[in-house]
């Protein structure tokens, strides 16, 4: 069994409970979650989840026919990871040991696109949105510093429009 | 009018004519409504054993069958019976009473977040926090609760709920839009099972439940005679097909007949009608599918691939897809089968079997008491199990001539179930005789409804085949665990003959075939509850035994 990544799309009724029956079916059909991030559509009648998960092709066919018979899902979407814009927002709170570490967190900053708030004294705080490669590669080159913080959003994503 | 009234009106639009339950603090109003209105109340002594009588009442009706209960452990006592019927799909909904909405949260008398402790547990449940939601909640719960694969549905009710005036609209249409209970069955997969099965050298057909919640009796009877095939079924299936048809080899599985699960093992080609592929069924999932092309037809598309590979899909109710099978078959020029080889083994098989399987001698054996249970019941009656030994030799030993007429809990194996549910199927069918058969231990956990039956006016029969112990758990420690037997000893306690009178049912111990026959027949013409207590020798194992963990083929056999 080969074990891939998956980014599934849940529309589902904007009601109180429904993030809850979501999770719950994962945990009682023993399914990962990666990672979940929830929000109001365009129709303020329902909300979209987007979930990652871990599995192999069986697994994931399963969780996206479970997820699809739950009454609440409206549409349950395995989003094509090649012709899907996915992004995740990560904030680091990164360790400011010397004087030139600022400079540099700074300049590490400015090649992955990331913003910079509350620049101290001893730590900065730097918000990046991107693929979560591009986050690993980011966080791989901000662990010489020290990281003191991790906070993520999980990822969100839309499929391209066909033409 | 007030919430607890518009419920009422609205099950009663539903058509709901009775009610299991038992009221407490937080459904006084329902049940002062309940009081005003024409629904029969049925009371029990547990809130598990009302969610069982609603469970057989569905099973029977294939109406769901309505429970209540009150907040709290009033609730809490529902969740088995609520599981129970989620893992055999029946259509049940149960209504119980919350605590009034502001108290939600703050741990009140009796407060229970039932909705959270039954989610996995339900098909769908509703918490309405206003009386004007009611209606709309009562008619789509039963429409989730009785579509698709049936299943139960919880209604939680505010106290204030229950209590505060509204106005109300009663919808006659629902509109749900993340439910799609039916689809149309898929014409090129129906015809490419036809042509799996008319090349297959080794055909068979594997009937579950959903043959017989989709009461397609007489399409499956007609796909089997058509093709000339034989039929095994599941557990839960049993009863689908008349096990006494000569294409009939009974249940397959943990305790499935021996040519049952010899027959299935050799097939090559499986049209498997209505069924999850339970372990206890098919044993290792690996083992089951090796050699085998499986064609799946099922309502639930969930289950198509959950536990098989399938060769073809065939996603509908399966009444639908076995109807427009039959219509295509009858377009076709079917061979005659005789002298087919696999035809031809299959009977010597089944004819083997039927001979040789090695019994217990004495004269109070299973196999015998329930040969003459068969004997003596008229076909139609219909019966229900409890969960042990005795419902493994029903489903070996008592077979099921008119298709529909058997139901036990066979996927949560929950003890206890077969007597509520009985009585469930009393309830809804008051014209045929009922009967339960039980063991012991199972009876021991609600044979307090004997009140409910006596006082309800709800005679069945429990057939009490009775082991003195917790059986199947003895034959585990008897077989797996070198006789270290632990927890399983009930001695001679109750004495259920004088239980049986205590509640003022009619209690009869037979120890010879004879007096077993006067027995059943005695209960047959009571107007009272009887139960028979049918001491048996302890030690007699049920067999054919396929371990857990391992596959059909490694079959452990009477010596």
């Amino acid at each position: 069994m080969i074990t891939m990544w998956a980014i599934l799309s849940i529309k589902v009724e904007n009601k109180p409970g429904i993030l809850f029956k979501v999770t719950h079916l994962f945990r009682s059909r023993n399914f990962n979650i990666d990672s979940i991030s929830v929000g109001i559509t365009e129709n303020p009648k329902f909300s979209r989840m987007t979930i990652t998960t871990i599995g192999d092709e069986k697994q994931i066919a399963q969780i996206v026919k479970q997820l699809d018979k739950m009454i609440d899902t409206i549409e349950v979407r395995r989003l094509d990871e090649n012709n899907t814009v996915y992004r995740e927002l990560v904030m680091f709170k990164i360790k400011v040991s010397k004087p030139e570490d600022s400079m540099e967190i700074n300049k590490l900053a400015s090649a992955y696109d990331a913003k910079i708030h509350d620049a101290k004294k001893e730590s900065i705080m730097v918000e990046i949105t991107s693929t979560p490669h591009q986050i690993a590669a980011f966080e791989e080159l901000a662990k010489k510093f020290g990281i003191l913080e991790i906070a993520r959003t999980g990822i969100t994503a839309l499929q391209r429009s066909k033409h | 009018m007030i919430g607890a009234r518009a419920l009422m009106v609205a099950l009663e639009k539903e058509g709901v004519k009775e009610v299991f339950g038992l009221p407490g603090g937080a459904n006084l109003p329902m049940y002062d409504e309940l009081y005003k209105s024409n629904i029969r109340h049925i009371l029990v002594r547990h809130e598990q054993d009302a969610a069982h009588m609603a469970d057989g009442f569905g099973r029977v009706s294939r109406k769901p069958g309505v429970c209540f209960a009150t907040s709290g452990p009033g609730a809490t006592n529902l969740l088995t019976g609520i599981a129970t019927a989620q893992a055999d799909s029946a259509p049940m909904v149960a209504v119980t009473g919350q605590v009034p909405v502001a108290m939600i949260g703050k741990d009140a008398f009796q407060e229970s977040d039932i909705i959270g402790m039954a989610n996995p547990a339900v098909k769908y449940s509703y918490q309405p926090r206003t009386p004007e939601e009611i209606p709309e909640v009562v008619k789509q719960g039963f429409y989730i609760a009785e579509t698709g694969r049936p299943g139960p549905v919880l209604l939680d009710i505010p106290k204030d709920v229950q209590q505060n005036e509204g106005k109300f609209t009663f919808p006659d249409e629902v509109r749900i839009p993340g439910y799609h209970p039916w689809t149309d069955p898929d014409i090129p997969s129906i015809e490419k099972a036809i042509e799996l099965l008319l090349s297959a050298e080794k055909p068979i057909i594997l009937a579950g439940g959903g043959v017989i919640i989709s009461s397609a009796f007489a399409e499956l009877q007609s796909v089997a005679e058509m093709l000339m095939i034989p039929v095994v079924t599941t557990f839960k299936g049993k009863g689908a097909f008349p096990e006494n048809h000569p294409l009939s080899l009974g249940p397959i599985g943990m305790h499935g007949h021996a040519e049952a699960n010899k027959i299935m093992t050799e097939a090559d080609c499986v049209l498997a009608i209505g069924t999850r592929f339970s372990d206890r069924s098919v044993g290792t999932f690996e083992e089951f599918e090796r050699n085998l092309k499986i064609i799946h037809m099922d309502v639930d598309p969930a289950e198509i691939g959950k536990n098989q590979t399938t060769s073809v899909a065939v996603v509908g109710d399966v009444q639908a897809s076995l109807r427009i099978m039959v219509k295509m078959l009858l377009k076709k020029a079917l061979k005659s089968n005789d002298g087919n080889p696999w035809s031809k083994h299959v009977k010597e098989v089944k004819d083997y079997w039927r001979e040789n399987l090695k019994l217990h001698p004495g004269e109070m054996g299973a196999a015998k008491i329930l040969r003459k249970l068969r004997e003596v019941l008229p076909k139609e009656s219909i019966v229900t199990t409890e969960v042990g030994q005795h419902q493994m030799w029903a489903s070996l030993f008592y077979d099921v001539i008119q298709p529909g007429t058997f139901f036990s809990s066979t996927g949560l194996g929950t003890m206890g179930w077969g007597f509520p549910a009985a009585i469930g199927a009393k309830t809804a069918r008051p014209d045929v005789p009922v009967v339960d058969i039980a063991g012991d231990g199972s009876f021991n956990m609600t044979e307090h409804s004997l009140a409910t039956s006596v006082l309800e006016d709800l005679p069945v029969i429990v057939f009490l085949i009775n082991n003195y112990s917790l059986g199947m758990v003895a034959q585990w420690q008897r077989t797996f665990y070198d006789r270290r037997m632990i927890g399983i000893d009930l001695k001679k306690c109750p004495d259920y003959v004088k239980l049986a009178e205590s509640y003022g049912a009619q209690g009869i111990r037979a120890q010879s075939m004879d007096e077993l026959e006067k027995a059943i027949k005695s209960g047959l013409n009571s107007d009272v509850a009887t139960v028979i207590d049918i001491p048996i020798d302890p030690e007699e194992d049920v067999l054919p035994f396929v371990a857990p963990g391992t596959s059909l083929k490694d079959m452990i056999l009477p010596s």
